[in-house]
């Protein structure tokens, strides 16, 4: 990773929290003097490459780094090996069988140590203690890594088994982590005055957070806070937004190839330059990065994808004229002004060329049949369009063995919008998966089940959840939108309805909606000394308007799409500001990866 | 006049002062105790010996009291072990007794017993003759020299590790005199026999060594080690006391006293003079052999100190000990040092005298230099009355000084505040400023805690501004714990009397109190004070170690801390059988869940018995059929199913009964295709398994199959045009596509076709497509032309958008003619 700039450009500098980790990772390593090798849990590099560069780690005498497996440890003569790992307990066989190895091999007398991420457990000690390697461990240490900054206004905890644990497994050790990391954040920006919350785990959160705040008795830093508000939202309130198929650039991009710690890995062949003999085209996947570092991404990344090609051919224009400018260029300072311009406009060209390969590849996608036929279909449902029998369309999907998740999707989809299937119909289709891909898939349904996401009729709320938070929008503009319902093409996320209304005119307008949606709806405020509070700018103050700019911290328990993340952005941006946003997740997810983490038989 | 009370000693002066009139003067005559007093102003210990005072020999036990250094009773108590030979304090101000059998006692100067330990088995056996209290480099020791003439040694009585020092040759009585020298982070022994010293150490080395003595010597009869251990004084048989470096390289002088008898205490004032006290006489003699007497009115003590000699008696508490240099510097008659012209200029300001100019003009160059000569002083003097002319002085000539930093004015001011205060006779700790320096401010403050003087604690914390965490906090912790001794409150009114007082105070840790209740014997106390801790992490610890396993169960659940929750429960696993163990957890949701959590990953059947003991059939057919996918044999996995079906029957789950039995079905069936075709079916679903049947043109199984299960005839439709066009078997396609009317309608069988590219057949199915579906499948096939002249005959302009969506940059022609149909279709 090179620069981190666009870290501090939002009105949160989320710079200052790398910083935070970075000192704390070097605090761990130098505790163990000498040269050092670090044997990775694959889960961690991602998340460590945006907060540590290599050449950081080598400052530190880190001289080589493996990735942990089964395999034992290739040689090495360093003083050190420090295993970095998440406290999972099939992770401890490994690096017990690895301790193992080495013990047998001898030789070069080495101090093995250990850093949990975020935190060790005592489980894992008891492991270790139990495989028998405890004692060779020199160190144990932890290090409080939990919460990644991925852009100006986005953190994520990357703990993709958030949701499945908290709704099918009762165990909230997550949501430990998640207070946890508020705390930290709170550390670091001061202490939130307001916060509101819905779900049960947000209840949970706040409980804990304000717990941990009591066992700080009083030693919390002087700040005065940057931070106004806190909403957390559980996944559970909106299970349906993330089903449905994201519109906007980065969310496709995430839907279709999968984007893992703010970078995607493409097929090569549209990134092939023309120059390039076609023999010699590369056969590895393009990695790359994307966050807000690159200007036209940041411009282009929450479009909705129908207006992505007339901004990708405007910019093109754009672009294209301040080349010719040189042409004009007659006096020797306008051509040093050009000059001058020329490393921005070749990065430009250069950023260009990547996006409109993606929008290309995007293209592909959505172009298909297949992806406009489900679309439709889930259009249907929104608009609760024949939702109380069995879909032709979803019946075609099985018949043609489409993929499991798609299929998934979309009658979890039709039962929320249905307020639950009528028995039969469930049953059908439950029916219907099992015989087509298979009996571990009675698992899968009854995980489904089990988390809400498909359910037998209930009460008939989805009609006035709708209409009353104006979920379907008729007349969408998807160009220039002036709603955030451009980002599903006409379905408003009620996840950022809620944010909304949050934001103006407040919660108490729509109490009977909140009545409507699952667990508590929770209010606590945190009172700030009065030194520390933020001064009102007066009345006569001209900026008084951009001084008063609210920041909201919104939190999503069980993950957050990214177009959720656009149409929070969305609001940031309208004259009649709502404020800024800044987005916390336990996991930027897609509907794919929800269901792929309730899916199957996990032995 | 400020000198007339030094009296010189060669080049330097020595002065005496009083600290105290002692408050026993109407009770105590201590020529009647063995008496023992603590360096560093500490307490003085009184041992009522009755072999001086008994006139008869009594069989008592004998009386130990303490007193503060202004003579304030602290404690009392009979005595009521063994035979105490030695009595002394430890640098944490505990009293130690040494019993002629070994045993070591340790008391604090309440006189609360502490502890106590031995000296090793041949000291009981052999009884102890003499015994050492010195201070080593880890605090400290204690040194005991038996009848057999050996010596036993610790180093610190926190930790007493024995060492027996090497032994000396030919010893065979009681050494005339013997003393602990410790140098070098070593402990030696310094044993005179004869005219000899012998230097033992644990190491198993002995040093004969003779020092330079212009006398004859047939016995040393004493000897004493200055407070710093470098320099030893020794008193001979015939009257000589040596003074030399410990090591007995260097001699010092030799200074005959004429006395016969040797002193009853031979002391060091500071490492600058030897002090031999005579019944009333005491007698100081400098290392050049001079040497100055002093006369008391009754018997006295004498207690060493770093910088100097305390004198205690019956009416008074005096502090022999050098002038300090600098104090020399000022007072010295005649001095033209810069402090001393301070010191005058300004008493002639504060008369109102204009000499003060003259003398501040005089020393004009080195005022700093003056002004830090009168702090100094200021720190030395005891008396208030004669730091507060100093001080002034120094403020005063800091007032010519431009950039002179006030830091160390500041902070003498307040060091003397607290050294005033604490030298009051109501708290009694005549504390030197050296003292204090070499002591340190958290170990005064320590010591304030250890005489329970809270309250002086907590201000002086204040005063100093010390951080809440380090000082007030803390010493309102020790409070608490002394507070849960106090045995004749009840628990409820000790609980509430800390809590008020501690309230929320950061870094006050209510577990620490608690923990001290409970070594009181306070386990409900503990549990309400437990109660204040906000820290779960502490806090769970203890409440299982007081066996409060549930209150620690739901106190972690509370915490939220899933390692905390786990800790407790898998203490309470361990420590009951299993049944009590599931009855304990069962109403607590949070711990069950976890509980769950750690069986799935680490003991399947225990949690499958977790679900049945609960009813949770649901669950633990669940449990059955993932367990049925691990079985690798055909009948194990059978079984499995068959206990999952039941499970289900309990759980009234109809579907998923249904299901399973069907699986059981399916799996038997593919059991014997496997057998029968020799291809692998096992594992797949039922739809996969009449897919690979009909791509095999097994067609009369699928139907059977398909029969069986009741496969819908929408997706059996999909699945055999599918299988067939993936098998290319074009010729079975067509005659499915001519039974049974297909309920997925004819544009399936285009799509399979394009689909594998076979448009030729594809054609065939096209005429029977309904129209609407015309223009989507003529597009499929690849006739755009065709499409949008279709389109444009059922005049759908909706239908011409399509295809033209579909047109690629080569289709420049069609694509144009699209739009001329557009334009006709949208003039009608």
């Amino acid at each position: 990773m090179g620069s981190t700039g666009h870290l501090s450009n939002g009105k949160l500098n989320l710079n200052l929290l790398r910083d935070y980790y970075r000192r704390e990772l070097l605090e761990c390593l130098d505790k163990c003097l000498g040269s050092k090798a670090l044997v990775w849990d694959d889960a961690l590099t991602g998340p460590f490459g945006l907060i540590a560069e290599y050449s950081l780690l080598k400052e530190h005498e880190v001289e080589k780094m493996f990735p942990l497996s089964d395999k034992g440890l290739p040689p090495s003569n360093v003083q050190n090996i420090i295993f970095v790992t998440r406290p999972k307990l099939h992770l401890m066989e490994q690096i017990s069988q690895n301790l193992l190895q080495e013990e047998h091999k001898g030789g070069f007398r080495k101090e093995y140590h250990i850093i949990f991420v975020p935190r060790k457990s005592l489980l894992c000690e008891k492991k270790l203690k139990e495989s028998g390697v405890y004692g060779t461990l020199h160190n144990i240490e932890e290090f409080n890594l939990s919460l990644i900054p991925f852009d100006s206004d986005l953190m994520s905890m990357e703990m993709e088994g958030a949701f499945k644990e908290c709704y099918l497994e009762n165990d909230y050790t997550s949501m430990f982590y998640v207070a946890q990391s508020l705390m930290t954040l709170q550390f670091l920006y001061g202490i939130i005055p307001n916060i509101q919350g819905k779900g049960d785990c947000a209840k949970n959160v706040v409980d804990m957070m304000l717990r941990m705040r009591r066992e700080l008795g009083g030693r919390e830093p002087q700040i005065t806070p940057q931070i106004d508000n806190l909403l957390i939202l559980d996944r559970n309130v909106d299970l349906l937004t993330p089903l449905l198929s994201q519109l906007t650039y980065d969310g496709l991009i995430d839907e279709i190839f999968g984007i893992n710690n703010t970078s995607v890995k493409l097929p090569p062949e549209k990134f092939v330059s023309s120059s390039q003999a076609p023999e010699e085209a590369p056969t590895e996947k393009k990695k790359i990065i994307l966050n807000s570092s690159d200007e036209l991404y940041g411009e282009l990344r929450d479009k909705n994808f129908n207006a992505v090609g007339s901004l990708v051919s405007k910019k093109a224009k754009t672009i294209t004229a301040e080349f010719d400018e040189r042409h004009a260029a007659k006096t020797v300072s306008e051509m040093k002004h050009f000059v001058s311009k020329l490393p921005h406009l070749q990065q430009m060209r250069q950023s260009l060329s990547v996006h409109t390969s993606i929008a290309e590849l995007i293209k592909e996608h959505t172009d298909s049949e297949e992806f406009l036929d489900s679309l439709r279909c889930q259009q249907e449902f929104i608009n609760g369009v024949d939702t109380d029998k069995v879909n032709t369309y979803v019946e075609d999907c099985i018949g043609k063995m489409e993929p499991l998740d798609k299929v998934l999707r979309l009658i979890c989809i039709q039962s929320y919008c249905n307020n639950g299937l009528k028995t039969k119909v469930l049953d059908y289709y439950k029916r219907e998966i099992i015989q087509t891909y298979g009996y571990e898939h009675l698992v899968t349904l009854m995980n489904l089940e089990k988390a809400g996401l498909l359910r037998p009729s209930g009460q008939r709320n989805y009609p006035t959840i709708r209409k009353s938070l104006r979920l379907i929008v008729d007349e969408v503009n998807e160009q220039n939108p002036n709603d955030i319902s451009y980002v599903y093409s006409g379905y408003a996320p009620l996840s950022i309805r809620l944010a909304q209304y949050h934001a103006r005119p407040g919660w108490r307008s729509i109490t009977e909606v909140l009545n409507l949606l699952p667990g508590p709806t929770i209010e606590e405020i945190q009172q700030i000394p009065v030194a520390l509070r933020k001064r009102r700018s007066s009345i006569t103050s001209s900026h008084s308007s951009v001084m008063d700019q609210k920041v909201t911290l919104v939190v999503f328990l069980g993950g957050v799409t990214f177009a959720e993340i656009a149409a929070l952005r969305f609001l940031a941006q309208q004259d009649d500001a709502l404020g800024e946003f800044v987005v916390f997740a336990t996991k930027v997810i897609t509907g794919q990866s929800l269901m792929n983490s309730l899916t199957g038989v996990d032995t | 006049m400020a000198t007339a009370d030094w009296n010189p000693l060669g080049e330097v002066y020595y002065k005496k002062c009083e600290l105290y009139s002692m408050e026993w003067s109407e009770t105590v005559d201590i020529s009647k105790f063995e008496v023992s007093a603590a360096p560093y102003g500490g307490p003085i210990a009184l041992l009522k010996d009755e072999s001086k005072t008994a006139r008869v020999q009594v069989s008592t036990k004998p009386i130990v009291t303490v007193f503060t250094a202004a003579g304030k009773q602290l404690g009392q108590m009979r005595w009521n072990s063994g035979n105490i030979h030695k009595m002394g304090w430890s640098h944490t101000e505990d009293l130690l007794f040494v019993q002629d059998d070994g045993v070591v006692l340790v008391y604090d100067m309440f006189l609360n017993f502490k502890k106590t330990f031995g000296m090793g088995q041949e000291a009981k056996d052999v009884k102890v003759i003499d015994c050492k209290i010195f201070s080593s480099y880890q605090g400290t020791g204690i040194a005991v020299l038996t009848s057999t003439c050996r010596v036993f040694i610790i180093n610190s009585v926190d930790d007493p590790r024995i060492r027996r020092l090497a032994e000396v040759p030919g010893l065979s009585s009681a050494p005339s005199s013997w003393a602990v020298i410790n140098l070098d982070r070593q402990s030696r022994a310094l044993i005179a026999k004869g005219s000899e010293l012998c230097l033992i150490d644990h190491g198993g080395q002995y040093q004969v060594q003779t020092p330079d003595l212009s006398t004859d010597v047939t016995e040393f009869l004493a000897m004493s080690l200055s407070f710093n251990n470098r320099c030893l004084a020794m008193f001979t048989d015939k009257g000589v006391i040596w003074i030399g470096s410990s090591d007995l390289q260097k001699k010092y002088c030799e200074f005959n006293t004429k006395s016969p008898t040797p002193p009853q205490q031979l002391s060091w004032c500071g490492a600058g003079a030897v002090v031999g006290l005579w019944g009333n006489m005491m007698l100081v003699v400098g290392p050049d052999k001079d040497w100055i007497n002093f006369n008391f009115d009754c018997p006295v003590h004498l207690v060493e100190e770093e910088d100097g000699l305390r004198i205690i008696g019956k009416y008074q508490h005096e502090f022999l000990h050098k002038v300090p240099e600098v104090t020399e510097k000022i007072f010295k008659i005649g001095s033209m040092e810069p402090g001393a012209m301070l010191f005058e200029a300004s008493k002639e300001f504060y008369k109102g005298s204009q000499k003060a100019d003259e003398y501040i003009r005089i020393i004009k160059d080195k005022l700093e230099v003056a002004v830090s000569q009168c702090i100094e002083a200021a720190g030395h003097e005891i008396d208030p009355a004669k730091q507060k002319p100093l001080l002034r002085a120094a403020a005063f000539g800091k007032c010519f000084l431009t950039d002179y930093s006030p830091e160390a004015y500041v902070n003498m001011c307040q060091m003397l505040r607290v050294l005033n205060q604490v030298r009051h006779h109501v708290i009694g700790i005549p504390l030197t400023y050296s003292q204090l320096q070499h002591l340190s401010m958290p170990i005064l403050i320590d010591r304030l805690v250890l005489r329970k003087l809270f309250y002086h604690a907590v201000k002086i914390c204040q005063y100093l501004k010390i951080p809440d965490a380090e000082g007030a906090s803390r010493i309102l912790a020790h409070w608490a714990c002394y507070k849960v001794q106090q045995k004749s409150e009840n628990d409820e009114t000790i609980a509430r009397a800390i809590n008020q007082k501690l309230g929320d105070t950061p870094g006050i840790s209510y577990s620490e109190i608690a923990n001290h209740a409970l070594e009181e014997g306070r386990p409900d106390l503990a549990t309400r004070l437990l109660d204040f801790e906000p820290q779960a992490g502490q806090q769970v610890p203890l409440l299982m170690k007081m066996h409060k396993d549930s209150i620690a169960l739901s106190k972690a659940i509370e915490s939220g801390d899933t390692d905390l929750v786990y800790t407790v429960l898998l203490h309470l696993k361990e420590s009951m059988n299993q049944g009590e163990f599931f009855m304990a957890i069962r109403n607590m949701p949070v711990a069950y869940a976890l509980f769950i959590q750690y069986c799935r990953q680490q003991n399947r059947t225990l949690m499958e018995d977790l679900f049945y003991q609960e009813d949770n059939f649901q669950e633990e057919g669940t449990c059955k059929v993932i367990n049925s996918f691990g079985k690798e044999r055909m009948e194990d996995r059978v079984e499995e199913l068959k206990l999952a079906q039941s499970c289900f029957t309990k759980a009234k789950n109809e579907f998923a009964r249904v299901q399973t039995e069907d699986q059981i079905k399916l799996l038997k069936y593919q059991q014997r295709l496997e057998e029968e075709m020799n291809r692998p079916f096992l594992n797949l679903s039922l739809h996969e398994t009449i897919y690979r049947l009909t791509i095999g043109n097994n067609h009369k199984v699928a139907e059977q199959l398909r029969k069986e299960f009741k496969v819908p005839d929408r997706r059996f439709w999909w699945l055999k045009i599918q299988a067939l066009g993936e098998s290319g078997d074009w010729v079975e396609l067509e005659k499915f596509s001519k039974g049974k009317k297909a309920p997925v309608g004819m544009e399936a069988f285009v799509e399979v076709c394009s689909k594998h590219g076979n448009m030729k057949e594809a054609l065939k199915y096209l005429a029977k497509v309904s129209p609407e579906q015309k223009v989507k499948c003529l597009v499929k096939v690849g006739e755009r032309k065709k499409a949008a002249e279709t389109a444009f005959d059922n005049r759908s302009e909706e239908e011409l958008n399509y295809v033209l969506s579909k047109c690629g940059p080569n289709d420049k022609q069609l694509v144009d003619s699209i739009r001329s149909m557009k334009q006709q279709l949208g003039k009608r």
